[in-house]
C-alpha cells in the first residue's frame, strides 16, 4: 500500500535582504496510514517550515517552494490550484498550531469557528453543524460544551483554547493531522492531557499525525517514527526505538546525552553540544553539522554526506559510524 | 572571591544552624485594584500564602511548579523585590525585612538573580561592558579602570571571549546572552544567585551548557542557588533538595533523589508522570496519572487544601482543613491529610 504523504525533495527557500535561507533544503520522508510521525529539531532547524510547506502555507514573498513533491493521496499538493488546495487544507490535512491564542479568531465565538469548516467542508446546515460542534467540544474534553459553545477564545484557559483548535482540526475527520509544538506553552500537567487527548483521537480515528517538537521526552511517548532535522535537513530517521536506542548521528547522539533525564540519579555532568545553531544565511559547505562536531573527519568539511541506509529501516547523513567509536584522526 | 566578614546577630528565630537563607511564614497577597479615576482593592491574589523552608549554604535548592504556582514571586521576594505582606525572610540570621536604605542595599550585593529570557533581560542600547559593570557601579566597587578589568576576568569566567566587551547584545546567541546575564550576577560576589527559570528559554543543546557552567561556578565561589524551574529533569540535575510549589503553598520538599524516587504527595506523583521520558522503551511501561481539571486561579484558592480539587485521592477532610506542613521522614517535607 502506498504511503499516505510522501514528501520528495522538498526545498523551501528564503530569499531575505542578507541572502538565502535555505530553511528546508531537499528533505524526503514518507507517513504511513494511522501513525504519528515526528519532526524533532532545535529552532531555526526548518521542522516548522517543513509542515507549513506540506499545506503551502508560506509567505510568499520571501519564501518560495523551490521544488519537491507533496503526494497525499494520490494528488501532489504542490500543483493544486486554490480551489483544489482549499478543498484539501483544514479537510483532509488539518492543523493545530503552537500558540492557540493567535490562531483563533478572538472576535468570534468558539462554536461559529468550529461550524465555519463544517459548514464549508462538509455541507452541514446550521443545526446539524451546530451538533456536531457540541460532540466534538467533548470529545476533546471541553466541559458543558454546549453552553461554551458561544464563548469566544479569551474565556478559554490555555490548555481549553488547545483542545478547541484539536477539536477544529477534527471536525473533517481529516487523514491527516500536522501538529506544530502543539504543548509547548502549556505546563507539564497540561501538555500531559492535551497530549493525551490527541493521541487518543488519533487511534479511534485513524488519523495519521506528524508531530514537529523539540522536546525528546513527548516524541519518545508518542512517536512510531522520528525524523531529525539539522540546518533544513535530515539528519537521521528511524523508529522511535531505534534513534533513542542506537542513535547513528552524532548530533542526535549529542542532543540525548545533553538533556539532564528525569529517572536517571544525578550527579554525572552532562554533556552539551559545543558551540551555537548555525547562522542559516552562512552555512559551511560541507557538513551543516561539522564546525560542533566531535566525531569530524577532513571529508566532512567538503562534502555533505547523503542519507543512506545504516540498518534496517534506519537512515543517517554521516560520513562517520558513530557505533565504531570516534575516529582517531580528528579533521581539525 | 572574598566574602564580606558579617557577624549577624541571630534574632532567635528557629533556624538550621547551615541555613543561609531562612523563609519563615512568608506570604504575598498582591491587590487586585478596579474602578475609574478612584481605584479600590476589589480582591486580593494570594501568589505565596504562608510557606516556610530554607536554603542551606552551598546547596542548590530546586523550586519547581507550574506556572502562576508563584515561584517566581517567592524569588523575588527573597531578592526584596516584594514587600512580604506577612512573614519574615532571613538572610544570615538578619531580617530583611528590618533593613533599609544603605543597609538594605549592602545586604543586596550578597543576592544576585539570573533571569528566564537572555533577550528581554539584557538593556539592547547598553555594551556588554556597561551591562556586566552595572552592578559595579551601583555599589561603588573600584575606578574605571578596575572595573574594566573586573569585567574582562568576569567574560572569561563565563566562558566569553573579553575582546567581545564592547559588542551589543543582538550580537550575540541566546546562550552567549546567557552568559552575559550570569556574568553580570557573579560581578559584585555574591553569596546567592536566584535563577529563575535560567535555561528554559534556550534550545535544547545549548541548555547543557549554560547548567554545566552554573555547576562549575557553584564550586568555584561556593554560591547558593535558588534555582526557579518548571523542567523536572533539570531541576533533578542540577539540585541537592527539591521543593514543589502548587498555588502559592508548599506541597513537598526532599533531597533530589528522595522526592523522585519516592514522592509523597499525589501532586508531586502526578507531575513527575506528566514529564515524559526520552526512552521510547521505558516510556511504554511507565504508569501515567493524567490529572484533571486546571488549576484554579489564585484569586478565589480552594479551601482546605488547595490541590484537592484536581486530588485523585481527596478526602472531606481535604476540602475543609489546610493540610499541615510537616516533616514525614527525616528531611522529607510534605503538606497532605492522606501521607
Amino acid at each position: 500500500m502506498p504511503a499516505l504523504l510522501q514528501v520528495k525533495d522538498l526545498k523551501t527557500y528564503f530569499y531575505l535582504e542578507e541572502g538565502v535561507v535555505k530553511a528546508v533544503d531537499g528533505i524526503s520522508y514518507d507517513v504511513q496510514e494511522g501513525e504519528t510521525l515526528a519532526l524533532v529539531g532545535e529552532s531555526g532547524c526548518g521542522k516548522s517550515v517543513s509542515a507549513l510547506s506540506l499545506l503551502r502555507l508560506i509567505p510568499i514573498p520571501p519564501g518560495r517552494i523551490v521544488t519537491g513533491e507533496v503526494l497525499f493521496d494520490g494528488d501532489d499538493i504542490l500543483k493544486l490550484n486554490d480551489d483544489e488546495l482549499r478543498k484539501v487544507r483544514g479537510n483532509r490535512i488539518a492543523m493545530v498550531f503552537q500558540e492557540p491564542m493567535t490562531s483563533l479568531n478572538p472576535v468570534l465565538t468558539i462554536g461559529k469557528q468550529i461550524t465555519e469548516a463544517l459548514e464549508l467542508h462538509l455541507r452541514l446546515d446550521r443545526g446539524a453543524a451546530t451538533a456536531r460542534a457540541i460532540q466534538l467540544l467533548e470529545m476533546v474534553g471541553v466541559a458543558e460544551a454546549e453552553r461554551r459553545i458561544s464563548d469566544y477564545p479569551h474565556q478559554f484557559s490555555g490548555g481549553m483554547r488547545q483542545r478547541v483548535m484539536i477539536a477544529m482540526a477534527m471536525a473533517c475527520n481529516p487523514r491527516l493531522l500536522i501538529a506544530d509544538e502543539p504543548t509547548t506553552a502549556l505546563d507539564v500537567t497540561i501538555q500531559a492531557q492535551v497530549l493525551e487527548v490527541m493521541a487518543r483521537l488519533s487511534r479511534e480515528f485513524g488519523t495519521a499525525v506528524i508531530i514537529i517538537t523539540h522536546n525528546l521526552g513527548v516524541v519518545a511517548r508518542y512517536a512510531d517514527r522520528v525524523a531529525v532535522m539539522y540546518a533544513g535537513k535530515i539528519i537521521e530517521s528511524s523508529t522511535a526505538e531505534n534513534v533513542y536506542g542506537d542513535p547513528r548521528h552524532p548530533y542526535t547522539l549529542g542532543l540525548l546525552n545533553s538533556v539532564p533525564k528525569l529517572h536517571q540519579a544525578a550527579g554525572e555532568k552532562l554533556m552539551p553540544i559545543e558551540g551555537s545553531p548555525p547562522d542559516m544565511v552562512r552555512l559551511p559547505p560541507g557538513c551543516s553539522f561539522y564546525p560542533r562536531c566531535t566525531f569530524r573527519i577532513d571529508q566532512c568539511k567538503e562534502e555533505y554526506p547523503p542519507l543512506q541506509i545504516v540498518a534496517e529501516n534506519h537512515y543517517a547523513a554521516c560520513w562517520v559510524d558513530v557505533t565504531k567509536g570516534r575516529p582517531s584522526k580528528n579533521g581539525n | 572571591m572574598a566574602t564580606e566578614t558579617v557577624a549577624p546577630a541571630r534574632n532567635g528565630q528557629s533556624a538550621e544552624s547551615e541555613a543561609l537563607v531562612d523563609v519563615r511564614n512568608l506570604k504575598i497577597y498582591f491587590p487586585v485594584m478596579a474602578g475609574f479615576l478612584i481605584s479600590r482593592k476589589i480582591a486580593e491574589n494570594k501568589a505565596v500564602d504562608d510557606i516556610t523552608f530554607s536554603v542551606k549554604r552551598g546547596e542548590t535548592l530546586g523550586l519547581v511548579g507550574e506556572s502562576g504556582c508563584g515561584k517566581s514571586t517567592t524569588g523575588r521576594a527573597i531578592l526584596q523585590l516584594y514587600r512580604p505582606t506577612d512573614g519574615h525572610i532571613y538572610f544570615e540570621g538578619t531580617d530583611l525585612g528590618s533593613l533599609r536604605g544603605n543597609d538594605l542595599r549592602r545586604m543586596r550585593r550578597r543576592m544576585q538573580m539570573i533571569f528566564q529570557d537572555p533577550y528581554a533581560s539584557l538593556n539592547p542600547r547598553m555594551s556588554i561592558r556597561d551591562i556586566i559593570g552595572e552592578p559595579l557601579t551601583i555599589h561603588n566597587l573600584g575606578n574605571k579602570s578596575e572595573r574594566r578589568e573586573r569585567v574582562a576576568e568576569l567574560m572569561r569566567i563565563v566562558g566569553l571571549n573579553p575582546y567581545y566587551a564592547s559588542r551589543f547584545p543582538h550580537e550575540f546567541s541566546g546562550g552567549q546572552r546567557q552568559r552575559i546575564g550570569v556574568a553580570r550576577a557573579l560581578a559584585v560576589s555574591p553569596d546567592f544567585i536566584v535563577c529563575d527559570e535560567p535555561v528554559s528559554a534556550l534550545d535544547v543543546s545549548i541548555q547543557a551548557q549554560i547548567i554545566n557552567l552554573l555547576e562549575e561556578l557553584q564550586e568555584q565561589f561556593g554560591l547558593t542557588y535558588l534555582f526557579i524551574a518548571h523542567d523536572l529533569a533539570v531541576v533533578r540535575h542540577i539540585s541537592d533538595r527539591v521543593v514543589v510549589m502548587y498555588l502559592g503553598h508548599l506541597m513537598e520538599m526532599a533531597d533530589r533523589n528522595e522526592i523522585y524516587d519516592n514522592p509523597l504527595h499525589p501532586y508531586t506523583k502526578a507531575l513527575l508522570s506528566a514529564v515524559p521520558i526520552p526512552d521510547p522503551v521505558l516510556e511504554r511501561k511507565r504508569e501515567r496519572i493524567i490529572l484533571t481539571g486546571e488549576v484554579p486561579s489564585s484569586l478565589r484558592p480552594p479551601r482546605g487544601c488547595v490541590f484537592h480539587t484536581r486530588c485523585p485521592i481527596a478526602i472531606d477532610e481535604c476540602r475543609q482543613v489546610v493540610p499541615e506542613w510537616r516533616e514525614a521522614a527525616p528531611g522529607h517535607w510534605v503538606a497532605c491529610h492522606r501521607v
